[in-house]
């Protein structure tokens, strides 16, 4: 069987690359220089002979804090790691202006501290340098670079890949689970004619082509040039271990007519396109297994609330 | 046609509602000729169950006749009197395949929902909540039964409703619930809980060959219960404490099997009682755990917990420390009534069991909000209440 997996955030076992971990190190670092500055800005200013300043002490540990909890809990630590740097900057100021008018000892004890934070810096600055260089993962669903969008999910059908792959190359069924397609016609030419829903209810019809067909494996499909939405998608039917019916797996690429800007209303609007391919995927084995797509749509039930008409949710 | 709805917490109306049609091709109509509340339509009740919509039809225990079916249903026929799991079965899954039937995954609709709160979606289930399908529910005159050939079981004896009915739910439940202990041949079995489903489980318990049965609840007509018609000893929790009662019941060691046949809605004493019922009220859990807590604690070591009872969401304090340490093993989940229907009706048939005894109240459909009233604070000395529509 093969996921496609990389993109959906999967990864087969591999080591973290070293960024990810020196990141890791200088979240923790900040987390406890930020609390030491916030719980004993005097001790700590005199230890490193800057004197007593503890509400600018502890407007530092907040800001260390803050630098520390980001890297340690988002994905891309690379703005974090650029804060981490300004931030260094900012101290190394204040260490400057501090010798300014310190005696020998304090000197001693600064300069000390100047050697510390020049260390760091050095670290902050390779770390951010080496994270922004790093090519960042798009989050599946989102827009990649070129302006498409890629889905993909993947499912286990009882039924054998035979059954699965024959559905599906059944062309015409696939308005029965793909939830914005209208219908699917069949031409001479080899060709198929698609029909769906577009955004705001408008209908959008393209000619589509096979590209790949591979008896009870994989059908891989995409709409000729000059389509106003270019779209492709690949199915792909795996066996699962131990004659547990098959792995349904579907990839579907497109270029929103809307841009990204689009697609991120879309969103807002709950109209998912990950969610989408998710159910469209669950219909298709619902059909296969039970011979219909079990619902609610249409039964009985008493006077609904305004807000629960108002969202569409009258007839269920 | 009539149905019992739901508009809220303590808020229950029968109106009247359009008859249900065939939405697929598999589904039958049922005409209903008796139908129960169980302790789970309670939860509902109560506004505890996430997911309910004003307007939802109630009712998961529910029998009655054929009157329709859809063009690929080939067992059932018109004019066959059938009672109806409360369990919505596709029958050809993985896991129906594996006789796993309450956790079919095609049943529910909106299984993305379940998927969300529970990682994965059971099957659907009639009238309870979205959460698990938002069917609508048998306590009405009429219902539409999804895969009719998988689910509802033929009764061609003239038992009388009564006899048959809690084939729907609570028999094979308390059944099921009794089998989750892994009860060997003279065990001892403390079951906290004393509804339905309790009681039951009690009666199943000794049939699967327990040597004791020990129940626990407050309520003086279900300890009554319990003990002259299931043959238990009883454990008022008000009056005593039950770890010390069980202790001393088993010699110190704690009985074999515990169950916890209460779920979300217990009550418990002093602080942690207070602390549950505080945290309920403010949504930080949804769940007062007071019976499973006590569970697992009194078991013996190398015991099995079982549990019936319903839960949603959260709970806190689950003494998971005595879980591990005593090497527990805890069973639970939806019965897979499928499993059960047809041995359990042959042992009414063979007169082993009468379920008929639980039933306190029969009242017409149009009572049902008065019935749940009665139900929920046991008034009247109320067990279970079956609904004439």
């Amino acid at each position: 069987m093969r996921l496609r997996a990389a993109s959906r955030g999967i990864q087969a076992p591999r080591r973290p690359e070293p960024v990810d971990r020196l990141a890791q190190g200088l979240g923790w670092f900040s987390v406890a220089l930020g609390a030491a500055e916030l719980l004993a800005p005097r001790l700590l200013g005199r230890a490193i002979g800057a004197g007593d300043h503890p509400a600018l002490t502890r407007g530092c540990g907040l800001r260390e804090i803050a630098a520390g909890v980001g890297l340690l809990t988002r994905p891309d630590p690379a703005p974090w790691l650029l804060a981490r740097v300004a931030g260094d900057t900012m101290d190394l100021a204040m260490l400057a202006a501090a010798m300014a008018d310190a005696d020998r000892d304090a000197m001693r004890r600064l300069s000390g501290a100047a050697v510390a934070v020049l260390a760091v810096t050095a670290l902050d600055v390779y770390a951010a340098r080496a994270a922004r260089e790093r090519p960042a993962a798009a989050a599946p669903g989102s827009a990649l670079r070129d302006g498409s969008v890629r889905v993909e999910h993947s499912i286990a059908v009882n039924r054998s890949a035979e059954d699965c792959y024959r559905m599906w190359r059944t062309l015409e069924n696939l308005p029965r689970f793909i939830h914005h397609v209208e219908s699917v016609e069949m031409r001479d030419s080899g060709r198929s004619h698609w029909k769906a829903k577009g955004p705001a209810g408008l209908s959008v019809e393209w000619d589509a082509e096979i590209t790949r067909d591979d008896p009870n494996a994989v059908i891989a499909w995409r709409s000729v040039e000059g389509s106003r939405i270019p779209n492709s998608g690949v199915v792909r039917f795996a066996p699962a271990a131990d004659g547990r019916g098959t792995f349904v797996s579907l990839s579907l690429q497109y270029e929103p007519p809307t841009g990204a800007l689009g697609l991120t209303l879309a969103k807002l609007f709950g109209a998912d396109p990950e969610q989408h391919v998710r159910e469209d995927l669950r219909r298709f084995k619902r059909l296969l297994e039970t011979g219909e797509i079990p619902t609610t749509q249409g039964q009985s039930h008493g006077p609904r609330p305004l807000w629960y008409r108002a969202f569409g949710g009258a007839g269920r | 046609m009539k149905a019992n709805c739901w508009h809220g917490k303590a808020d229950v109306r029968v109106e009247e509602v359009p008859d249900p049609t065939i939405l697929n091709p598999r589904d039958c109509i049922v005409r209903i000729t008796s139908t129960a509340i169980c302790g789970s339509d309670i939860h509902l009740y109560d506004a505890y169950v996430p997911t309910m919509i004003q307007g939802d039809i109630l009712g998961h225990e529910f029998m009655g006749e054929v009157v329709e079916i859809g063009p690929e249903v080939k067992r059932l026929k018109v004019g066959d009197r059938v009672v109806v799991p409360f369990t919505i079965s596709c029958g050809h899954c993985f896991y129906c395949e594996r006789r796993e039937f309450s956790l079919c995954e095609n049943t529910n609709p909106n299984a993305a929902l379940a998927e969300t709160l529970w990682g994965h979606s059971p099957c659907g289930i009639f009238g309870y909540s979205h959460i698990t399908g938002g069917y609508a529910g048998g306590q009405a005159q009429y219902a539409r039964v999804p895969f009719a050939d998988i689910g509802p079981i033929r009764i061609d004896s003239n038992l009388p409703d009564e006899k048959v009915l809690f084939l729907s739910d609570i028999f094979p439940t308390g059944w099921m619930a009794a089998e989750n202990c892994n009860i060997q041949p003279g065990d001892t079995v403390a079951i906290w809980g004393c509804g339905p489903v309790g009681l039951f489980a009690m009666k199943s318990a000794y049939l699967q060959g327990a040597g004791r049965v020990i129940a626990i609840d407050r309520v003086p007509e279900r300890l009554r219960k319990a003990h002259d018609e299931c043959g238990a000893e009883t454990i008022d929790y008000d009056a005593t404490s039950v770890l010390d009662a069980l202790a001393e019941l088993t010699g110190g060691r704690g009985p074999d099997s515990c169950m916890d046949a209460v779920g979300m809605e217990a009550h418990g004493h002093g602080l942690v009682g207070a602390y549950d019922k505080v945290k309920q009220t403010l949504r930080m859990q949804t769940e007062r755990p007071t019976a499973l807590r006590e569970a697992i604690i009194a078991c013996r070591t190398g015991g099995t917990v079982s549990v019936p009872g319903v839960y949603g969401g959260f709970a806190d304090k689950i003494p998971l420390g005595a879980f591990m340490n005593k090497g527990l093993t805890i069973k639970t989940g939806q019965t897979h009534m499928q499993r059960y229907l047809r041995p359990l009706l042959e042992r009414v048939e063979k007169g082993d069991i009468d379920p008929s005894f639980v039933v306190t109240h029969t009242l017409p459909l149009d009572e049902a909000p008065r019935g749940y009233r009665m139900f929920r604070d046991k008034l009247d000395e109320c067990i279970k209440v079956v609904l004439k529509p």
